[in-house]
C-alpha cells in the first residue's frame, strides 16, 4: 500500500507557510470544548502541551517522571541548530535543508526539513524569551558553534548543558499552564495502551506508578511525545527509563512504525569498561570541534597514549575526510571508529575505543580557553573514568543513541491512526537515515511549540460537537481489560530470571546483529536469537516485589516485553532495506573505498510497518511512501 | 572489591523503616554507587526478595532524579557530584557504607530510598516561569546580554532540581534552589520584567513548604551543579525588592 504523506504541493520552500494558510481553525470560544492528551514532557511534549493550553484547549499531560523537568531532552548537551544566517559564513535556510537532507542520506522528507529550517529562528527567540541563557559574544549578541556534517556555524548553545537549559525552560512553560489550571498534570503515570474507538485515537490507559492502579484518560486527540527507543540496546546513551512502550503499544493498535532500523550510533560515547556498567555516557559532539581523533598506527600498540610519537598516530578521520575531518557526520565517524577498532587499532583495557585528544588544542588555545568551552564535559569524563582529559586523551567509542525511525506520521505529524499524533523523537520525519548533531533539540522544539499547535487544531476542527467518549465505552473497557491481563500474565509467569537479564541479552544480540554495520546473514541470526529470548522470557520471567506499590521490576518487565517485539521488527526492517544509507550500513552494499552505497532506484522510499499475530509468529507488512527531492537533488554523499 | 551496605528499607510511607545489612561482592572501583545498588538488587531478586527501590534516570548527572544519603551525606563523599557519578573508588575494600533516603520534612519517603520531592516542583510551578507565548517573542539578538551576564545567569541556571540542598540543610530550607532560580531569571531582560510577581508567589509557596535559611551553608557543599552559595542572598534581595517596590516588575 502507498501511504499518503499529505504534504502541501507547490514549491518545497513555501510548503509550511502554505500548509499553515490552509489549516482549519477552531474558534477561540470552541477550544475549551476539546481535550487533548499529551504523553511525555520533554521538549516536544512540554512545548505542545503548554502551547495548546495557551491557545485555550483543555490539556492532560502525562509523564512517568516525578517532575516534567526530568524528561530526557535534559541530556542533549551540545546545542540547537537554527538557520538564522546572521553571520557572513554564508548560512541560509536552503543550506540548512541541504545539510540536513544530505546528512540523512536522502531518506528523510525534504519538505519537513524546510519546516525545521524555517521555524528555527523563532524557536531560538522563544527559548531566549522564556529564560534560556544562550551563550553570548562579549558585545551581547548570540554566539554559535559548529557540529558534524556542517561547514558553517549554526549551533546555539549554553556551555555543555543546552538540553538541560531548554528542558528546564520548557518545563517552566508547561508549569505556567499547570499553575493557571489549563493543564491537568499526571506525574508518575505511564501510558500502557491506546484507546481507539470509531477508528480514532480517543484516549490512553495509564498506570499509576505509585499504586499500580490502571485508569483511562480520554480526549479528542492524543499526542505521543515519548522519545526514542535507543535503550533497546541495553547499554545506550539514553536515560535508563527511556523506553519504546508508548509508541509500541500505539503500533500494536495500528500505528505504522517507520524505518525502525534507522538508529544512530553516537561516535563520542564513553566505552564500556566493566560488566556492571549500566550505560554508555555521552560526551557532546561539540568536543570534535577542538579534539582530534586518532589511534596508534601499529595494531595492538599498548603504550600509554602520551608515549606514542606523532609519526605513529593515525588521525584517520582527517586522513580519510580532509574537508570535514573530525567533524564528519556521526554515521561516518562511528563507522570509521568501528573499522579501526575491528582492525586491531582499538585502545583502552578492552581495546574497544579510540582517542579524542585535546593536546594540540590546549597548546594552541591554552588550558583556560578549553576549560571555558568544555569544562563541564571534562569534569564529567574525569568523574566517569578517573582520568584527567587535560593531560591524557579521552577514550570514546560508538554507542547506541538517537532513533531516526519511529511512528510513521504524515506532514501534519498524524500517525496512521486518525487523532494520534507523534512529536519529537517518537516520530520519524526529519532526519532520514542519520541525524545531524544539534538537529534533535530543534526538531523537538519545532514540533512542540510550532507544528502540533497548528496541526492538531486542523484535525479537531472536523470534530466539533463530538463529546469525549465515556469511561464505559467498549473500547475503553477492552483496553483496560487487555492492560490488566497483560500485567497479570507477566506476574503469573513466576520464573527465575529478572527482566534485566533478558534486556542485557537482547542488547548484545542487537549490537552484534543490527549495530553500526549489518549483514543479511547477521540479521537472520539475530531474529532467531530474539525469538529464542522472547520465548524464554514468557517461560522464566521473575518479577520481584509488591504489585500494589511502587514496583520498578514490573515496570521494567513491561518495557522489556515491548523491546522483545520491537527488536524483531527492527531486524526485519534492516534486512528488508537491502541497501546502505546513513546509519544503516549493510556490508553487502559498499563502494570499493568502504563507503555506504545507496540504491535510489529501489529504496528512495519510506518503509512503514504494520505487524500482527504476536501471540504466535508475527506477520509483518510493509507499506511504502516514495521520497522525492526537489530542492536538494539526489547525489552521492561525499565528505571528502 | 567488596562492600558491606547498610541500606534503609521502608515498605510504605506509613511504615517505620529499618536498616538492612548486606554484603555486595565482585565490585569494581569504577562503578557508581547506583550501579552498586543495581548489583545488590540483582542479588536480592535472585534470592527471592524485594529489591531496594531508588530513583535514577539519565545517570549523567543532569536529570536530577537520583539522590540518596551515602554515609549521611547527600549524594555521597565526593563534593559537587551527583549520586550517579559517585564512584566506589571513594571507599576502601570491605568498608561499611550506609545508604538512606534524603532526610527532610519536605520529602516524605515513598518506598526504601525513594522520596516525594513535589514540594520543589510546587515552588517552581507557582511562579518560576516567564509569560511569553510561542510566536510572540522578539528577536533574541535585540536585547543584548553581555557575555558576563549570560555566564553568571548560567551559573545559577545550572540547578538540576535534585533537592540535595534541602536534604543537607539542618533547617530544611530550599533557599539555594529558590535563590538560584530567582537569580537566573533576574539577570535576563525579558524574564526580569516579571521579577516582583515571581518573587512574591514563589516565596509565599516556599515559606509554607520549607524551613527558613539561617546561613549554615551546608547546601552549597553538596550541590552537584555547583550553585554558588551567594544564590541564597537572592532570596532576601528579591523579597526586599518586591516589598519596597510593591509592583510586579
Amino acid at each position: 500500500m502507498l501511504l499518503d504523506s499529505r504534504e502541501p504541493g507547490g514549491p518545497a520552500d513555501e510548503a509550511w507557510s502554505r500548509a499553515k494558510k490552509d489549516y482549519r481553525l477552531v474558534g477561540t470560544s470552541n477550544r475549551r470544548k476539546f481535550t487533548i492528551i499529551v504523553v511525555g514532557t520533554g521538549l516536544a511534549g512540554a512545548g505542545s502541551a503548554a502551547t495548546l493550553a495557551d491557545l485555550g484547549y483543555n490539556v492532560i499531560s502525562v509523564t512517568y517522571h516525578d517532575a516534567p523537568r526530568r524528561a530526557h531532552s535534559v541530556a542533549a548537551q551540545g546545542g540547537i541548530n537554527a538557520a538564522r544566517a546572521k553571520k557572513v559564513d554564508n548560512d541560509s535556510v536552503s543550506r540548512f535543508v541541504k545539510d540536513t537532507v544530505k546528512g540523512g542520506d536522502f531518506r528523510g522528507r525534504e519538505r519537513e526539513a524546510f519546516r525545521l529550517a524555517e521555524v528555527s529562528a523563532g524557536v531560538i527567540d522563544h527559548l531566549n524569551a522564556i529564560g534560556v541563557p544562550f551563550a553570548r559574544e562579549y558585545g551581547g549578541s548570540l554566539n554559535t558553534r559548529s557540529f558534524g556534517g556542517v561547514q558553517v556555524s549554526r549551533t546555539y548553545y549554553t556551555r555543555g548543558q543546552t538540553g538541560q537549559q531548554l528542558q528546564v525552560a520548557a518545563a517552566s512553560d508547561l508549569a505556567r499552564q499547570v499553575n493557571a489550571g489549563r493543564v491537568k498534570q499526571y506525574v508518575r503515570h505511564e501510558m500502557v495502551d491506546l484507546v481507539v474507538e470509531d477508528g480514532r485515537a480517543q484516549g490512553v490507559i495509564v498506570r499509576n506508578l505509585l499504586t499500580g492502579e490502571l485508569k483511562p484518560l480520554l480526549g479528542h486527540a492524543v499526542v505521543l511525545a515519548t522519545g526514542g527507543y535507543g535503550n533497546i540496546y541495553y547499554r545506550s546513551t539514553l536515560a535508563k527509563n527511556s523506553n519504546a512502550s508508548a509508541a509500541w503499544r500505539a503500533h500494536r493498535r495500528g500505528a505504522h512504525m517507520a524505518m525502525p532500523s534507522f538508529i544512530q550510533f553516537h561516535p563520542t560515547a564513553l566505552p564500556i569498561s566493566t560488566e556492571w556498567q549500566s550505560k554508555t555516557i555521552l560526551m557532546s559532539e561539540s568536543l570534535r570541534n577542538d579534539g582530534r581523533i586518532w589511534v596508534p598506527k601499529e595494531p595492538g600498540d599498548s603504550r600509554p597514549a602520551n608515549d606514542i610519537p606523532e609519526g605513529e598516530r593515525d588521525y584517520y578521520l582527517e586522513r580519510k575526510y580532509p574537508a570535514f575531518g573530525n567533524l564528519t557526520p556521526r554515521d561516518v565517524a562511528s563507522r570509521a571508529a568501528k573499522d579501526v577498532i575491528d582492525a586491531g587499532h582499538g585502545v583502552g583495557p578492552l581495546k574497544n575505543s579510540v582517542y579524542l585528544d585535546f593536546r594540540d588544542a590546549i597548546a594552541r588555545l591554552g588550558r583556560d580557553e578549553i576549560a571555558a568551552r568544555y569544562g563541564n564535559l571534562f569534569h564529567m569524563y574525569d568523574d566517569a573514568t578517573g582520568e584527567d582529559p587535560y593531560t591524557v586523551p579521552m577514550r570514546i567509542a560508538p554507542g547506541a543513541h538517537f532513533t531516526m525511525g519511529g511512528l510513521w506520521t504524515d506532514y501534519q505529524l498524524m500517525t496512521s491512526i486518525p487523532g494520534l499524533f507523534a512529536a519529537g523523537e517518537a516520530g520519524f520525519g526529519y532526519h532520514g537515515a542519520n541525524r545531524l548533531g544539534a538537529n534533535s533539540l530543534l526538531s523537538a522544539c519545532v514540533d512542540g511549540w510550532f507544528t502540533i499547535p497548528n496541526t492538531v487544531p486542523d484535525y479537531l476542527a472536523g470534530h466539533l460537537g463530538k463529546p469525549v467518549i465515556s469511561e464505559d465505552s467498549p473500547a475503553v473497557t477492552e483496553a483496560l481489560e487487555s492492560s490488566y491481563s497483560r500485567f497479570d500474565r507477566l506476574l503469573g509467569i513466576e520464573g527465575q530470571t529478572p527482566p534485566r537479564d533478558y534486556h542485557r541479552r537482547l542488547g548484545e544480540v542487537l549490537y552484534k546483529g543490527c549495530g553500526v554495520t549489518r549483514s543479511a546473514e547477521g540479521l537472520i541470526a539475530a531474529i532467531a536469537k530474539i525469538r529464542q529470548i522472547r520465548s524464554e522470557f514468557y517461560e522464566d520471567l521473575l518479577i520481584a516485589g509488591p504489585v500494589d506499590r511502587v514496583n520498578q521490576e514490573l515496570e521494567y518487565a513491561g518495557r522489556v516485553e515491548d523491546y522483545l517485539q520491537l527488536a524483531e521488527m527492527l531486524c526485519v526492517d534492516a534486512y528488508d532495506r537491502d541497501e546502505s544509507c546513513g546509519a544503516h550500513f549493510r556490508v553487502e552494499h559498499q563502494t570499493s573505498g568502504g563507503e555506504a552505497k545507496r540504491d535510489d532506484e529501489s529504496w528512495a522510499k519510506i518503509s512503514a510497518w504494520e505487524s500482527r499475530g504476536w501471540s504466535d509468529e508475527p506477520v509483518f507488512t510493509r507499506h511504502t511512501e516514495p521520497l522525492e527531492y526537489e530542492a536538494v537533488p539526489l547525489e552521492v554523499r561525499d565528505y571528502r | 572489591m567488596k562492600l558491606t551496605v547498610k541500606v534503609w528499607r521502608q515498605g510504605t510511607p506509613a511504615d517505620d523503616g529499618r536498616f538492612e545489612t548486606r554484603t555486595v561482592n565482585d565490585l569494581e572501583p569504577s562503578l557508581s554507587v547506583l550501579e552498586m545498588l543495581d548489583k545488590m538488587n540483582d542479588d536480592i531478586v535472585k534470592e527471592g526478595g524485594d529489591p531496594v527501590t531508588f530513583e535514577s534516570d539519565c545517570r549523567e548527572g543532569i536529570c536530577g532524579a537520583c539522590g540518596i544519603l551515602v554515609n549521611r551525606r547527600p549524594h555521597g563523599p565526593t563534593p559537587l557530584t551527583p549520586a550517579c557519578h559517585q564512584r566506589l573508588s571513594s571507599f576502601n575494600d570491605g568498608e561499611t557504607v550506609t545508604i538512606e533516603p534524603f532526610r527532610s520534612g519536605a520529602y516524605p519517603v515513598v518506598k526504601d530510598l525513594m522520596v516525594e520531592r513535589s514540594a520543589l516542583v510546587d515552588v517552581m510551578d507557582a511562579g518560576g516561569h516567564v509569560q511569553v507565548a510561542a510566536g510572540t517573542a522578539p528577536d533574541a539578538d535585540t536585547d543584548r546580554i553581555t557575555y558576563d551576564t549570560a555566564e553568571l545567569a548560567l551559573d545559577f541556571a545550572a540547578c538540576i532540581g535534585c533537592g540535595a540542598c534541602v536534604a543537607a540543610c539542618p533547617n530544611g530550607s530550599a533557599n539555594l534552589y529558590l535563590g538560584a532560580k530567582l537569580a537566573h531569571l533576574s539577570m535576563l531582560p525579558i524574564p526580569a520584567s516579571e521579577r516582583g510577581m515571581r518573587a512574591d508567589v514563589m516565596l509565599a509557596e516556599a515559606d509554607e513548604r520549607f524551613g527558613p535559611c539561617s546561613l549554615h551553608g551546608e547546601c552549597a557543599l553538596v550541590c552537584p551543579a555547583n550553585i554558588p552559595l551567594v544564590a541564597i542572598s537572592y532570596v532576601n534581595k528579591e523579597r526586599m525588592r518586591c516589598a519596597l517596590r510593591g509592583k510586579n516588575d
